[in-house]
């Protein structure tokens, strides 16, 4: 019970600290304070990694229960060194390009539409990068499973469809794409195929019953549900309706990977997430096992829909017994899972695997890696090399000691 | 530009399809947004695409570009675009593009890139970053000029402007799959 008490004040400790970032105190004076703490090395808490053109923030995972992030604690991935100071009152949202009627939205107005509120999650397209497992190379960037799959978080997002405001403005039979700009100094941009623009996508003004964080995009962010989060534009402020896709540099430049199946060639245009799920509890680093009851806990999703099935084992593979999906399951959204287990002290490794709405089953490093044309030792290169969309079935060692290990490439 | 009809043909097929879903219909809600005339359109519409059709007036060379290069991007980027304290901007010598693959920090050189276009829309809308938006066109299109002749891409005395830059060969424009994106993609699993 020690190890429970102690990670519940360090969730509360952690959940102040981040209010006050949050709320702006940290970033009262323009950003300056948080560029000068990083500029020294030194990152304002944990969790938390800051160069001179990047800002991250891991969420979690471990500290949390049920499946909405605290908006606080939502993940970000920032290609800035400081947050834009957006006037609400002066921010508009417009649309132009392959349209029949160019319009401009105040915020206000966009809050007077029709509104949706969906709990979905969003993930960086380099969760989970083998770049990421290992010895992580600051302290201060969280325990394994934060640093490691802690760039997925879950809200509900309330604002208007973005296919609200494209039949406002009237789409031409040219249009096929749209390209988005955010208000950030990096004038962050992306191209969504018109297809998932008229279908499910958001144009969010509110996270968790409040406004946009700042660190999530305030006044209006795009949520592209199901798709890897680059294509949800912070800061909001253009969209233009084209004919072709865009490749703006972020899409060309940061969110491709090359891969030795495709002979050198880099895959872009990943889209959808496939089926992931994680053990956030018991995880490397959160706790010291003690022998008996272990309530295992863990999240699942899939950019295909609704997560249809969670196993776990508890015996290094061998077996796998389905977990318990708690209520709310809704697609595209974070899925909670339990599974009850009694350790018997001796060592083993414990994993799950998800199974989604399209029949796919997450795979294994192995069969990844297959997937990809890679053998093993691809990935046990140092520094381990980067890989986007990286889902493989995540297993966590115990020692009989009750110490807890990530063992993905062990 | 041979790849001109190959690239085309797929989006425009793509968009009578998109088309036909979507409709032009009436307006819902015309009480709520404010209608953009040509010209605030043209204040802010500075996003370019691959065929560089928006790209403003305006010309550089190599030459021109490096005496703005050292002004306003060596402090980070370096001398000449390497060993700066971010992003190693040259891979590949002036005569000698890169031809190799593209694993790792290679990536951070425009020789990465499909289009010629990229490195122009991104300097002019997001560098540098303490005063982004501040470069004028013909300073944009020097800065270009010289990355891409450092890079091996084009000669010192090459001129960039509206019309040549988005005729520039590069040299990974093949480095892509699918070679141009397509959507809906190819019925495939989510790991492909």
């Amino acid at each position: 019970m020690d190890s429970k008490r102690s990670s519940r004040r360090r969730f509360l400790k952690q959940t102040a600290a981040l209010a006050g970032v949050a709320t702006g105190a940290g970033w009262a004076v323009g950003g300056q304070s948080a560029q000068a703490q990083h500029l020294h090395g030194a990152s304002p808490r944990r969790g938390a990694r800051y160069s001179i053109d990047h800002m991250t923030h891991y969420t979690p995972l471990q500290d949390y229960a049920g499946i909405i992030t605290p908006s606080p604690l939502h993940f970000m991935q920032q290609h800035t060194s400081e947050f834009p100071e957006i006037e609400v009152q002066q921010h508009r949202l417009t649309i132009h390009g392959f349209v029949d009627r160019p319009l401009s939205f105040t915020v206000e107005e966009l809050k007077q539409l029709p509104s949706v509120s969906r709990i979905h999650f969003l993930e960086c397209h380099a969760n989970s990068s083998p770049a990421s497992h290992g010895a992580p190379d600051n302290p201060n960037v969280g325990l394994p499973v934060q640093f490691m799959h802690g760039m997925t978080s879950c809200s509900e997002w309330t604002g208007v469809l973005l296919s609200v405001l494209l039949n406002e403005a009237g789409l031409q039979k040219e249009a096929s794409w749209l390209v988005s700009e955010g208000g950030d100094a990096c004038k962050f941009s992306h191209t969504l195929p018109l297809g998932k623009a008229m279908e499910d996508v958001i144009v969010a003004y509110g996270q968790n019953g409040e406004p946009l964080r700042v660190e999530q995009g305030y006044p209006i962010r795009l949520v592209v549900p199901g798709w890897e989060a680059p294509f949800s534009v912070k800061y909001l402020r253009h969209i233009k309706v084209v004919d072709q896709p865009y490749m703006a540099w972020n899409e060309s430049m940061n969110h491709s990977i090359t891969r030795p199946d495709l002979r050198g060639k880099a895959r872009w245009y990943h889209f959808q997430f496939g089926p992931k799920s994680v053990i956030t509890r018991p995880s490397a680093g959160v706790e010291t096992l003690g022998r008996g009851y272990v309530e295992i806990t863990g999240l699942a999703w899939s950019g295909a829909g609704v997560v249809r099935k969670v196993e776990v084992s508890t015996d290094a593979g061998r077996s796998w017994k389905e977990a318990k999906r708690h209520p709310p399951v809704l697609p595209r959204a974070h899925t909670r899972f339990t599974f009850d287990w009694v350790w018997n002290g001796e060592e083993t490794v414990i994993q799950s695997r998800c199974t989604d709405e399209a029949g796919e089953v997450q795979p294994s490093l192995a069969e990844l890696s297959k997937n990809w044309g890679m053998d093993l030792e691809y990935w046990n290169k140092t520094p381990r090399p980067r890989a986007i969309h990286f889902n493989a079935i995540q297993p966590w060692k115990i020692d009989r000691d009750g110490s807890i290990f990530d063992v993905l490439f062990a | 530009m041979s790849c001109s009809l190959r690239f085309l043909l797929p989006m425009m097929i793509l968009a009578v399809r998109v088309a036909a879903l979507t409709q032009s219909q009436p307006r819902l809600y015309p009480n709520l947004g404010t209608p953009l005339s040509q010209a605030e359109i043209q204040s802010f519409d500075r996003m370019i695409g691959p065929e560089g059709k928006e790209l403003p007036a305006g010309r550089g060379t190599a030459k021109e570009g490096a005496e703005t290069y050292a002004k306003r991007c060596e402090i980070c980027h370096g001398k000449n675009g390497e060993n700066g304290l971010l992003r190693s901007l040259v891979i590949g010598r002036p005569g000698q593009p890169y031809r190799g693959t593209f694993y790792g920090e290679e990536k951070n050189s425009p020789s990465y890139y499909p289009y010629a276009t990229i490195a122009w829309d991104y300097i002019n809308r997001a560098m540098p970053p303490s005063n982004p938006g501040s470069l004028t066109a013909s300073e944009v299109y020097a800065l270009v000029a010289f990355l891409y002749y450092r890079n091996g891409i084009i000669k010192e005395n090459e001129v960039m402007d509206e019309k040549t830059l988005p005729k520039v060969e590069m040299p990974n424009r093949n480095g892509f799959v699918p070679a141009v994106p397509v959507y809906p993609p190819e019925k495939k699993p989510s790991w492909y």
